[in-house]
């Protein structure tokens, strides 16, 4: 790491791009409305590709606009946008209502009624004294998190098609709600670039309150009881964080009457004094959000939803909505109890839910759990909150975003073509479906190893923890909990490229769309890793240094080095070409017993069997039981500590 | 600075010293065991043999691991002498391990892919006290570059006793040495057969070996670290480390994994955190 104590320079901006900001919110709305209304599959395929391409070459021209440092404003005029906001939460609490009445869940009705009870209050009395002008904002995170948001999220919508097509092939059962599927999977990207773009809270905390929305319709998809319940489960751990929010809002508006700290710019700059309480509420939402322990059953519950929806909920939406709020705050917690308390949450959640997914053999339960752990990880980086950490804990945002949407799409085309989404099942997937088996060897690669682009946040965020406070006890979590990592991934990758003497090629029937998508993460997987340093000069670094005016990076020795490494990683492979060749190929060691050369052989008691590979789960050290509810103890123990810790500074 | 040269230098003399002490390992061994022994230039011999063997393989991608496992294990080696970044240097041997591994889940023999699973609990059980060690030398010498740390004067043995502690024990590990030769053993036979190397042969199994060495040589190496400020107690204290090793390797019988996985979490990394504690704290309390 080296420390660069430039100052940033002062940018002043023109109001030129003003259009794209709002365009980027309106047109996936638009596009959702005109799904709605569409009834054919045609059309919709038409309209999906059309708009996931528009949203992506849009997000991509922020690139272009965003000012190199710095943040850029855009203030909205018309007071009735924020009224048209409340009016709208209103009519989404009284359709929760009504949907918690249908389902008899009466914890949500509450939740529910608090909620809207606390917006009621804040509307009538608190804010009335605002007079701020709102406005919407850019800078490298937003624009960061909505290229993320604008272009995995697209892709997922258009591989979506294709899947959700066999999805109700395969379970005729399912009501056909694909209109209203696709209206919600628009919705919410429209609702993520409102949130990292707007820069006055009550705003955000309406895009916030959307995607709790869509992710609660989405989930419970299928309309099942377990989907219901699980949707519910969602809505109600996501509505502790709104209220939490809510109270935030309130907060606010009761110190600054004239409504000024209700940016969230102004905020950060504020101080402590200021800024802390609001900072751990919406950093307690943004826990409920990104499902860290105790929290984390929500999104494990999640994974009932179609596959791409898992994907969108756990790359580019949903998740990275709370992780992006507290990297926002990440400035106010640093160097506080509260942060080091959050942080401490998020390192335990990492560990844990690493160690959890050991034990799993569900694919998408593993994947889960990994989400849970790197978003454990990123909230550990923002709540220490040095710049050396902001800066990993971006990093890990970027590439935990492409690698997890890539493998949560293979397992979904996996499932479908082979019937199972479990690892076990996947046994010689390399000779099974070759290509597909690749793309999921370079997405587990991109998760953890050597020279891939989430081992490197992990390398620098153990550098960056070394030096932080209390930062030892990270370190050893990270060094723990990495390797807990390593055991699981490959474990999996040993699964798919066992060479079974059985497997037959099951790789077709697979649209052209899928493989279009998959293909475009995978290289983008294998591109970020080859131009991370861009990403970070031009992207990360003029973040980091603009907030905390000093940054971090990578040595230009170790670039080097891991560039050579990825290059030598790349071609290893193509050796196979020169091996192809192979002429004396034998039967793998069974210890002399006579075997056919489908691998059954003479057991005990003159029983002809077949050999079955299965990998070990550990169930009794990494149990998931177990480890959540130890999870959950020490989770919730902290999250006790930090509110009495926040009232007493409050009061 | 990082030295070029020395990465060379590794890349050709490690095999040398690596198989150099593999011969003494059994001849020792087979005097503590009362037997006369091999050759102590044995080993050079026996990997000769095994390239003018027929290659034959299970599946052609276990070319590709085994090739991979060499080629990463060289690089981390080299980047290692040259001076690199220690972390680096341990993730890409993690890497090198994860080739060795897929190598042996590649075949469908039920041996090597235990020895594949076990490899992988192995992995998992040592690699944490290493980044622990590497972050330890970090907290003295405050730089994670070899090259800073060789040319640190601070002994830091003393600095990092329990480190060196559990270091050791890992290097059991790391070593193939009983207690801990669970995914495969230098010794004849196991319940495993040959574990990982079950279905490797002829040169494909000579690469694993010569592989196998170059590790070696950087285990010892990193063992010099600790001693690096004076480079004759390093020797020697390289020396004493290998015998004390193959007097374990004698001494102790095979354990099971789960005693591997505990006792390296647990004694190692408490012997690694305790020291590591009490450096932060004195760095924290006293400003240097």
């Amino acid at each position: 790491m080296i420390n660069n104590d430039k100052k940033p320079d002062v940018h002043l901006f023109e109001g030129e791009s003003l259009i794209t900001l709002p365009f980027l919110i309106l047109f996936p709305a638009a596009i959702a409305a005109i799904l709605l209304l569409v009834p054919g599959d045609t059309w919709r395929r038409l309209i999906v590709q059309a708009g996931a391409l528009i949203i992506g070459i849009a997000s991509l021209y922020l690139l272009f606009i965003t000012p190199g440092a710095g943040q850029a404003f855009f203030p909205v005029t018309g007071g009735w946008i924020t009224t048209l906001m409340f009016i709208a939460e209103m009519i989404i609490a009284v359709f929760l209502i009504y949907l918690g009445i249908k389902h008899k869940k009466y914890l949500a009705l509450f939740l529910v009624v608090a909620q809207a009870a606390l917006l009621i209050f804040y509307e009538t009395s608190a804010a009335h004294g605002a007079h701020i002008v709102p406005d919407l904002f850019i800078d490298q995170l937003s624009l960061i998190m909505a290229l993320i948001i604008g272009i995995i999220g697209s892709l997922i919508c258009v591989y979506a098609l294709g899947y959700m097509a066999t999805y109700h092939e395969l379970h005729p059962d399912v009501k056909d709600r694909r209109r209203s599927f696709f209206f919600l999977v628009f919705l919410f990207i429209a609702s993520m670039f409102g949130l990292v773009f707007s820069n006055y809270l009550p705003w955000v905390f309406f895009f916030w309150e959307l995607t709790t929305l869509c992710s609660f319709l989405l989930i419970g998809y299928s309309g099942t009881g377990e989907a219901v319940n699980n949707s519910f489960l969602a809505l109600n751990m996501n509505l502790l964080g709104g209220i939490a929010f809510a109270g935030a809002l309130i907060y606010l508006a009761v110190i600054s009457p004239g409504g000024d700290l209700l940016s969230i710019s102004t905020l950060i700059q504020s101080g402590h004094v200021v800024a802390l309480i609001p900072a751990v509420l919406i950093g307690f939402a943004g826990i409920t959000k990104a499902a860290l322990m105790p929290f984390s059953a929500w999104l494990v519950g999640a994974m009932i939803a179609p596959t791409p929806v898992s994907a969108l909920l756990h790359s580019s939406t949903m998740v990275k909505a709370g992780v992006y709020i507290i990297v926002r705050f990440s400035p106010v917690l640093t160097g506080t109890t509260e942060g080091l308390i959050i942080a401490l949450l998020g390192g335990f959640t990492f560990l844990l839910a690493s160690a959890i997914a050991i034990s799993q053999s569900n694919a998408k339960k593993v994947l889960a759990y990994s989400t849970i752990a790197n978003l454990g990880l990123i909230v550990a980086c923002a709540g220490v909150g040095t710049y050396k950490l902001v800066w990993a804990a971006i990093m890990l945002i970027i590439f935990h975003a492409i690698a997890k949407s890539l493998l949560f799409l293979c397992v979904g085309t996996v499932e479908h073509r082979i019937g199972s989404r479990d690892i076990e099942d996947m046994t010689g997937l390399i000779v099974r479906m070759p290509k597909v088996a690749v793309m999921m060897l370079v997405g587990i690669a991109g998760m953890f190893l050597a020279p891939f682009g989430m081992l490197i946040s992990k390398w620098a965020a153990i550098e960056a923890f070394i030096d932080a406070p209390f930062g030892l006890i990270f370190v050893a979590i990270l060094a723990f909990g990495g390797s807990i990592t390593v055991l699981f991934w490959s474990k999996w990758m040993g699964k798919i490229i066992s060479v079974c003497p059985v497997a037959e090629l099951v790789e077709n029937r697979i649209s052209r769309q899928k493989w279009i998508v998959l293909s475009l993460l995978t290289a983008m997987t294998v591109f970020v890793c080859l131009a991370f340093p861009i990403i970070s000069s031009h992207l990360i670094e003029p973040f980091v240094l603009s907030v905390y005016g000093q940054t971090a990076r990578l040595s230009q020795d170790n670039i080097i080095i891991m560039a050579m490494m990825l290059f030598l990683l790349m071609i290893m492979p193509f050796s196979l070409l020169w091996f192809r060749k192979e002429k004396n190929i034998v039967a793998p060691y069974m210890a002399g017993r006579p075997a056919t050369p489908d691998l059954h052989f003479l057991g005990s008691m003159g029983v002809q069997r077949q050999v079955g590979l299965g990998n070990y789960y550990f169930e009794g050290i990494f149990g998931e039981k177990k480890l959540f509810m130890a999870g959950t103890a020490l989770c919730f123990g902290l999250i006790l500590l930090m509110g009495t810790l926040t009232a007493g500074v409050a009061l | 600075m990082i030295s070029i040269m020395n990465a060379l230098i590794f890349i050709v003399a490690a095999p040398f010293i690596g198989g150099l002490v593999a011969g003494i390992d059994r001849k020792l061994t087979a005097r503590m065991q009362g037997r006369v022994g091999p050759p102590i230039l044995q080993p050079f011999a026996d990997v000769g043999k095994l390239f003018e063997k027929k290659q034959i393989v299970v599946t052609p991608s276990q070319h590709v691991h085994t090739l991979s496992y060499l080629v990463f294990i060289v690089a981390s080696g080299a980047l290692f002498f040259a001076g690199g970044d220690l972390l680096l240097v341990i993730f890409a041997f993690t890497l090198a391990h994860l080739f060795l591994v897929l190598g042996a889940y590649s075949s469908y023999s039920p041996y090597s892919f235990i020895g594949a699973e076990r490899e992988l609990i192995q992995i998992i059980a040592y690699e944490p006290m290493i980044i622990l060690a590497a972050v330890g030398m970090y907290l003295v010498t405050k730089s994670f570059f070899v090259w800073e740390i060789m040319a640190s004067e601070l002994p830091l043995i003393l600095y990092l006793p329990g480190v060196f502690l559990g270091f050791l024990m890992v290097l059991t590990i790391k070593l193939r040495k009983s207690p801990f030769d669970l995914s495969t053993s230098h010794h004849a036979h196991q319940e495993i057969v040959k574990g990982v190397t079950t279905d490797f042969s002829g040169p494909m199994l000579g690469r694993v070996e010569i592989a196998h060495w170059y590790e070696n040589v950087f285990l010892l190496g990193f063992i010099y670290l600790f001693f690096a400020w004076n480079p004759l107690i390093a020797i020697i204290a390289i020396i004493v480390v290998y015998l004390l090793e193959i007097l374990i390797d004698n001494t102790f019988s095979r354990g099971t994994w789960q005693f591997t996985l505990k006792s390296s979490w647990i004694i190692a990394g408490m012997m690694g955190l305790v020291n590591l504690g009490v450096l932060y704290y004195l760095s924290a309390v006293v400003p240097a």
